[in-house]
């Protein structure tokens, strides 16, 4: 179980690094979303699946699967929600004010 | 000691305070004034004590663990540079008054002028190299202030940037000299390295050091061939031109080279680099010098010129140590003697002459010699201080230039007449190359006295008709002339109370061995020096009246082969390849940026991995997966990777979601409910965003669409990138290297009161965390409202402004 979701959060990190190489805005944010996910599963890995009943004291007696991992998480999900609904709206932003989602296109001028 | 060095950094804080306060109409200069004056008593009282012998120590720890401290150091030496500091400083500053108006920015120009005196003096004072070496460049950053001090001056500006430039790379060779000084000794202090240093004499490290250190030494005292920056320094107000790149800063390497004459006089080549380096200073220096047409410069070159002079004089007495103190070569201390006795009085006439260049501007609007003279008339007194000056310059008597001139002879004619280190015709050139520059050297002294005094009357090539200067401007240098013609005539005050510590300094394995008893006289009898000084006088008259016809050799130089021209080019080639090699890698393109970052990763992370061995996989303690588990992990690799390849937006959106809801569905079967809610949740606003953002964004363009344009690079980097996360992951869970500390968190009903051991983690135990979590949501929802809203505003605004 844990070598399969290692393999299948390798696959997410590997889609996410292509996506983020693109050059539409919308391809990379959706690449910062998957990247999230992939680390998600490997915080869950590495705190050992399905080692024991869900973390609720009293519904079931102990061993509890390890409740730290889902802790940070859980930080984690809302916090790249607030990054990813930031990110897209700062691509209608831009898009709105400069009328291209092309990144090649957003690099700037140069200084001098 | 300490409160001499802290004092000019305390009034600096007090002057923009005072001139905004009580000396609005009064010039505040008078309030600095008294900054080198007390110091200058204080100093002064010293003198006794220290000119029998003693010295005073004070120690402040700084970093004690590295040996770094400010140690205090009073000896001969450094009471002589800091009498310089004070006493001309206190000089200056009165001139100063009288030559800068109250419409400058007095309070800049005094409190960058005491931070310059104060970082002199704790240079002079440290025993400490690592001390030294910051107030050394305190001074090269105090010196880049003043220089610019007229910076809307491009002229300005660019001097200053060229004497920062040449002078810090100086002082950074002199760190790196003197971190190596570390590395041998085990000690950052002077004395300390100077009684050990014959332990490691034979050190790799030594000579390295020695090179170094007097790259640091030749910057800063503008020996040839970094005495570009000195005249390009002369943009500078004449205050500070008299004051630091005369009288006391440009001595700083003059000052090192002395103080490090006992760790490093036994090797030979200290003895030749300082002594040759210095020769072909003084003469380079006084042959450039002629044919400057701005009366500063010319007196820039004629200070490179006599730096150069005393720094020989200084190569030439550390032979004493390369030849191991045999008795017969002690005569060469004279040559130290001679080197500290110049230094004063190249002081006292340079001060004087640089003022009186700064009157004639001040005055008649021109320092050009081709539009002054024919002034004596109209500036008698200025005149008289400009003949002193010059003639002491010259050489001449009865002024104290001759006394130390007549003693650079002797000097010189020793290293003849001792055939050092048996290279004949090397050492005879020491003094035929000695005596051509005395010659140039009185030529140049008599183009500032004739040319400007003398000659014909050119009123109208004069801003403003000449008159003699006001008398506050003319107390200054007339002390300073005074003092030229005083030591003339009572050298030996000098010489008993300040040139003898001094000596006892630079050779102090001879304090006990023998006695120091130079006497300073005028008249020698007819020996080789005075006639060597007639030699002087009868050629240089020559030259002089000749001027014209040999003023053709200068053409013979191209001017792109001068040093000028060399700094030019590295400088350019520097900027140009600085922009170049930006412009390669800043693109300003992000794919560029995050592929930096993930090359970063793949060569760092896997290089590890690598490089430790540390790669293992373990699957017998994995879980068994179930057919539902295997259900939802082959859909999200089929939509991770059909992501990629997606032709239009809906499609990628739609497969995000899928992705995320799968998620969600794992955290079910992996016993996390509060996950699974809380990725429901956001997935479902998440894709609602996505959707509003594919209402208004364009959609894919067709050369965008992935499927069409493969990138093989890009696909390269992102599957290295998963291939090292796998390896990592698989790795770190194949050797748990500690056990879990979730069973802490089991007492969560007791300590908390909540049965539901991931809420009271984030609700008590990590409370703070989630808190700045919050925020962070908080700040997020910001950004996104004015972003939505901006717009509006910005549109309203612009309606106002038509």
């Amino acid at each position: 179980m844990e070598t399969l979701m290692i393999l299948l959060a390798g696959i997410l990190v590997m889609a996410a690094t292509y996506l983020l190489l693109s050059k539409n805005f919308i391809r990379v944010i959706i690449g910062t979303a998957i990247l999230s996910h992939a680390v998600h599963l490997l915080l869950m890995v590495m705190g050992g699946l399905k080692a024991g009943n869900v973390p609720l004291l009293g519904e079931n007696a102990a061993p509890y699967t390890d409740a730290l991992p889902q802790a940070l998480i859980l930080t984690a999900i809302v916090i790249s929600f607030a990054v990813t609904a930031f990110i897209l709206v700062l691509a209608y932003r831009a898009y709105k004010e400069l009328g291209t989602d092309d990144l090649e296109k957003l690099r700037g001028v140069d200084d001098e | 000691m300490l409160i001499t060095i802290i004092i000019p950094f305390l009034a600096a804080l007090f002057v923009p305070i005072l001139h905004k306060s009580i000396f609005r109409k009064l010039h505040i200069g008078w309030f600095v004034l008294f900054v080198p004056l007390v110091l200058f008593m204080l100093l002064a009282r010293s003198i006794p004590s220290v000119s029998n012998g003693r010295a005073f120590v004070h120690a402040f720890e700084w970093i004690p663990a590295y040996g770094v401290n400010f140690t205090i150091y009073l000896d001969g030496m450094s009471l002589l540079f800091s009498l310089l500091i004070t006493g001309i400083g206190a000089l200056v500053v009165l001139y100063s008054i009288f030559y800068l108006s109250q419409r400058e920015s007095l309070s800049h120009f005094y409190v960058y002028l005491l931070m310059f005196m104060g970082a002199m003096l704790g240079l002079v004072f440290s025993d400490n190299v690592i001390a030294l070496y910051l107030f050394w460049e305190l001074t090269s950053i105090s010196s880049f202030l003043l220089i610019a001090f007229w910076f809307y001056r491009n002229q300005s500006r660019y001097g200053a940037q060229k004497s920062l430039l040449i002078t810090v790379s100086g002082g950074i060779a002199m760190l790196a000299g003197f971190l190596m000084l570390y590395t041998m000794t085990g000690s950052f202090s002077i004395r300390e390295i100077a009684s050990s240093i014959h332990l490691h004499a034979n050190h790799e490290l030594f000579l390295p050091a020695l090179v170094l250190i007097l790259l640091g030494a030749f910057s800063k005292s503008v020996q040839f061939p970094f005495h570009i920056w000195l005249p390009d320094a002369m943009e500078a107000p004449t205050p500070v031109s008299a004051y630091l790149h005369s009288a006391t800063m440009v001595k700083a390497g003059l000052y090192l080279v002395a103080r490090f004459t006992p760790i490093f006089g036994v090797e030979p080549v200290w003895f030749w680099t300082v002594s040759i380096v210095g020769l072909v200073t003084l003469f380079w220096g006084s042959f450039s010098a002629i044919r400057q047409t701005d009366l500063k410069a010319l007196l820039a070159y004629s200070t490179i010129s006599q730096l150069g002079l005393i720094m020989s004089l200084l190569g030439i007495g550390s032979a004493v140590y390369a030849l191991d103190f045999q008795p017969s070569s002690l005569i060469l201390t004279s040559a130290a003697f001679a080197a500290f006795f110049h230094l004063i009085n190249h002081s006292t006439f340079k001060g004087a002459l640089f003022m009186v260049i700064g009157i004639i501007d001040h005055t008649v609007g021109t320092r050009d010699v081709r539009r002054l003279g024919g002034l004596m008339a109209m500036m008698p007194l200025t005149f008289t201080i400009a003949l002193i000056g010059s003639f002491s310059m010259a050489g001449l008597p009865p002024f104290n230039g001759f006394l130390s001139k007549e003693m650079f002879f002797y000097a010189m004619n020793q290293v003849q007449a001792f055939n050092l280190f048996s290279i004949s015709t090397l050492s005879a050139l020491f003094p035929i190359l000695a005596w051509i520059a005395s010659i140039l050297t009185f030529v140049y002294s008599m183009i500032i006295v004739f040319q400007t005094f003398f000659g014909r009357y050119k009123p109208d090539e004069f801003d403003r008709p000449p008159e003699e200067a006001s008398f506050g401007m003319l107390i200054a240098p007339a002390i300073l002339s005074i003092l030229i013609v005083g030591i003339f005539f009572f050298p030996n005050v000098i010489n008993r109370h300040i040139l003898q510590p001094i000596l006892l300094n630079v050779y102090a394995p001879l304090a006990d061995a023998m006695e120091f008893d130079f006497h300073i006289s005028a008249w020698h009898g007819f020996n080789l020096e005075l006639f060597m000084t007639l030699g002087v006088v009868v050629f240089g008259a020559i030259v002089y009246k000749l001027l014209r016809h040999w003023m053709k050799i200068y053409g013979l130089f191209p001017e792109k082969w001068s040093f000028d021209s060399l700094y030019h080019f590295i400088l350019e080639r520097g900027e140009q390849a600085a922009r170049s090699l930006t412009n390669t890698y800043m693109t300003g393109s992000l794919r560029h940026y995050f592929a930096y970052i993930f090359l970063f990763f793949i060569a760092a992370v896997g290089g590890i991995l690598i490089y430790t061995g540390a790669f293992s996989i373990a699957t017998n303690q994995d879980a068994p997966i179930t057919v539902y588990e295997w259900i939802i992990a082959v859909i999200m690799m089929i939509a991770g990777i059909a992501i990629i390849f997606a032709t239009s937006r809906l499609t990628a959106i739609i497969l995000n979601s899928v992705l995320g809801f799968s998620i969600a569905g794992l955290f079910v079967m992996f016993r996390a409910p509060d996950l699974a809610l809380t990725q429901l949740v956001v997935e479902s606003v998440t894709t609602a965003l996505f959707l509003l953002c594919f209402y208004f964004l364009p959609p894919f363009k067709q050369e965008e669409k992935p499927a069409r344009n493969f990138q093989w690079t890009h696909a390269l980097i992102s599957i290295s990138v998963g291939l090292v996360f796998i390896f990592i992951a698989l790795a770190v869970n194949s050797n748990p290297m500690f056990d879990t500390i979730a069973h802490f968190f089991e007492n969560a009903d007791e300590l908390t009161g909540s049965s539901n051991i991931v809420n009271a983690i984030l609700g008590d135990f990590r409370a703070f965390d989630t808190m700045l979590e919050v925020v962070v949501l908080f700040l997020a929802g910001i950004g996104v409202y004015t972003l939505v809203k901006l717009k509006k505003g910005r549109e309203e605004q612009n309606i106002e402004d038509q």
